[in-house]
């Protein structure tokens, strides 16, 4: 088996870095980060994974349909987010409608950390989709592709 | 939730919703139905606004509870609802178009993305027009922007020069948006807000360097947008070679919205007592509009490509508006914004007309014109009455346009540029013309390729076309409905850019 030491050192790695990544999305209302950065970091363990185990392996890991539909469902949940505080009774994106008896706006944290997962997982299938179709494209496009 | 207080936020929050769930949807009819209902629902909501609005004046909505200037505001007033209005409503009439001639010229495993993206660049168009924030306008521009290139290279697989037209586009499109961006910022510097209701009242009296920079650079930066003469290198191409239902889509709302978001800056933003703007008006704008109706114009006439030479055409067209909008008085905005409605219904006809002879006979060259009004009898005649509109025959919008247009300009004192409208005019006659006659009095070459026997289109794109033909006549006999809002709009602008509040 070639390249046994880069390859154990991704496979420690992967957890780590995923880690890292849900640390930085759960933090970000307090401090730096948020589900930008997070879907990047997210999006790099598994970029690691096809460096060192190659694309085909990634695909079985985290197929691009499950992709799309993680795309989908983080612009939904960003979206929803806001169309949840409108039914209930604030203006789109109006968080504190979430928690209006909170005398500390707790309805805010929640309402933040909502909207920043959907950022997050939409960043990592964004992220992961480009990576995907950047190194999987073939040489020359076949013409039924179009 | 009470519906009419969130009804400010609907014709955004809808489309943003359906959207990505047409990724979802099984490839073929699905997606295009969904699309349909999305584009719908958005063009009542727009309706309910400019109702709203016409009845009780300015709405202000606060995103997220947080009050201007400090949260961003959708702030619309009659200006914002016309073009509201016009956005989802070419929309709501393209869409049900597009199925047919889409499935022509997309493969059909792309029909999900390819609705996506025509329902985000519609999200982008309609965030543009709706929001009251300057920073929110350039976030909006981008993803119109990106979604318009992506659908602009999915005709890359008919012609492949889509795909550089698309390129090119995408180069200048960025190009505009930081130019923006930087003059937005550089405002920013000078008042510490980015409301531009806000901008309007801090910038009031201001008139240093980084100001005047800053005005040169989003005037830059939206001119490349909107394709003002000679920044619009990237139109014709990219009008060209995208599917049909796409150049129809963008032709008629695209740099509409661009004009939209000038005339916002020039009047709300910015006002008459900043100096560097009248300066601007005399010696840029009115020239460049002028320049662009004659020689985008008289490049039209020699075109051999249909598509190409409407999509010159619209490059003069924007001259209109701008020639319109540089007058300074409450009569050229009117024109501006009269004729920013008109030409979207004619020019929306025009290439969907194109967009029919396209499904049938598989070409836009002129060639392919040729002895269709027996063939094609009613894509035939809805080319013809929009031509004639484009032209400005009377009982057309074009007529209209043209006539608010020159009221405005002898109001105005510019009694040259009333004569050069009506010589432009005259070019106009010709490149229509010689479409109008191929396709009336010729008979297709024998030999040639497109000497088959053609059916005429079917009605799913028939009924959509003749939508906006009549709504071409019907509006040019109607003339307050449109001329009524934009005096009004006008009005209103023109007393916030002369100083007074809004």
């Amino acid at each position: 088996m070639q390249h046994l030491i880069l390859r154990v050192t991704t496979k420690i790695l992967f957890t780590p870095i995923i880690l890292f990544a849900l640390y930085v999305q759960f933090h970000g209302d307090y401090g730096p980060g948020g589900g930008f950065q997070a879907g990047v970091i997210f999006a790099v363990a598994f970029i690691l994974h096809a460096f060192c185990f190659g694309l085909e392996e990634t695909k079985k890991a985290l197929p691009q349909k499950a992709l799309t539909i993680a795309m989908v469902v983080g612009v939904l949940f960003y979206a929803g987010t806001g169309l949840a505080t409108m039914l209930l009774g604030g203006n789109f994106l109006g968080y504190d409608a979430i928690d209006p008896e909170s005398t500390h706006h707790a309805g805010q944290h929640y309402g933040i950390i909502l909207v920043e997962w959907g950022v997050g997982v939409c960043v990592a299938s964004t992220m992961l989709t480009i990576f995907y179709l950047f190194t999987g494209r073939e040489p020359d496009i076949d013409p039924e592709d179009w | 939730m009470s519906l009419s207080a969130q009804l400010p936020v609907l014709p955004i929050v809808i489309p943003l919703l359906m959207a990505p769930i047409t990724l979802l949807l099984p490839k073929g009819r699905a997606p295009w139905a969904w699309a349909v209902l999305c584009s719908w629902l958005a063009f009542a909501a727009s309706v309910a606004i400019i109702n709203n609005v016409y009845e009780f004046g300015v709405i202000s909505y606060h995103l997220g509870d947080w009050a201007p200037p400090l949260g961003i505001e959708y702030r619309i007033d009659l200006m914002n609802a016309l073009v509201l209005v016009l956005v989802s409503g070419i929309a709501a009439v393209v869409f049900p178009f597009a199925y047919e001639s889409v499935k022509s010229e997309i493969d059909e495993r792309q029909s999900p993305y390819f609705y996506g993206a025509l329902l985000i660049c519609m999200v982008g168009l309609l965030g543009v027009t709706i929001t009251g924030d300057a920073f929110n306008i350039f976030v909006f521009l981008e993803i119109s922007s990106l979604s318009a290139y992506a659908l602009i290279s999915m005709g890359g697989r008919r012609d492949r020069r889509a795909l550089t037209s698309a390129f090119n586009y995408l180069i200048m499109g960025t190009i505009g948006a930081s130019f923006f961006v930087i003059g937005v910022g550089l405002l920013y510097q000078a008042t510490g807000t980015l409301n531009m209701a806000d901008l309007h009242a801090k910038l009031a009296g201001q008139d240093n360097r980084v100001v005047q920079s800053g005005f040169a650079f989003i005037v830059v930066g939206i001119g490349l947008k909107l394709a003002m003469f000679p920044l619009h290198l990237w139109l014709p191409n990219a009008y060209t070679y995208a599917p049909s239902a796409v150049t129809a889509f963008m032709a008629a709302t695209a740099t509409k919205v661009a004009v939209y978001v000038l005339i916002r800056f020039f009047y709300t933003v910015f006002g008459f007592d900043f100096a560097f703007e009248v300066a601007a008006f005399t010696y840029v704008i009115l020239p460049l509009g002028i320049a662009g109706m004659f020689i985008a114009s008289l490049v039209a006439v020699f075109q051999e490509d249909v598509k190409r030479m409407l999509a010159y055409s619209s490059v003069a067209q924007i001259g209109y508006m701008l020639l319109g909008l540089s007058f300074a008085t409450t009569a050229g905005l009117t024109a501006a914004l009269v004729h920013m409605f008109n030409h979207a219904l004619m020019k929306g006809a025009l290439f969907m007309a194109v967009a029919c002879v396209v499904l049938r006979t598989g070409s836009h060259s002129c060639h392919a014109f040729a002895g269709l009004a027996k063939r094609m009898p009613y894509t035939t005649w809805a080319f013809v009455l929009s031509g004639l509109s484009l032209i400005g025959v009377p009982l057309t919008v074009g007529f209209v346009s043209k006539w608010y247009l020159l009221q405005a300009s002898f109001a105005a004192g510019h009694w040259y540029a009333g004569f050069l409208i009506v010589l432009s005019s005259l070019i106009a006659v010709v490149y229509v013309g010689r479409i109008a006659e191929l396709m009336i009095l010729r008979e297709p070459d024998p030999d040639g390729p497109y000497a088959l026997a053609r059916k005429e289109a079917p009605l799913s794109m028939l009924i959509p076309m003749w939508v906006l033909v009549i709504a071409n006549v019907y509006f040019g006999i109607r003339t307050e409905l449109t001329g009524g809002v934009a005096e009004r709009a006008a009005t209103a602008l023109m007393t916030m850019a002369s100083g007074g509040a809004q």
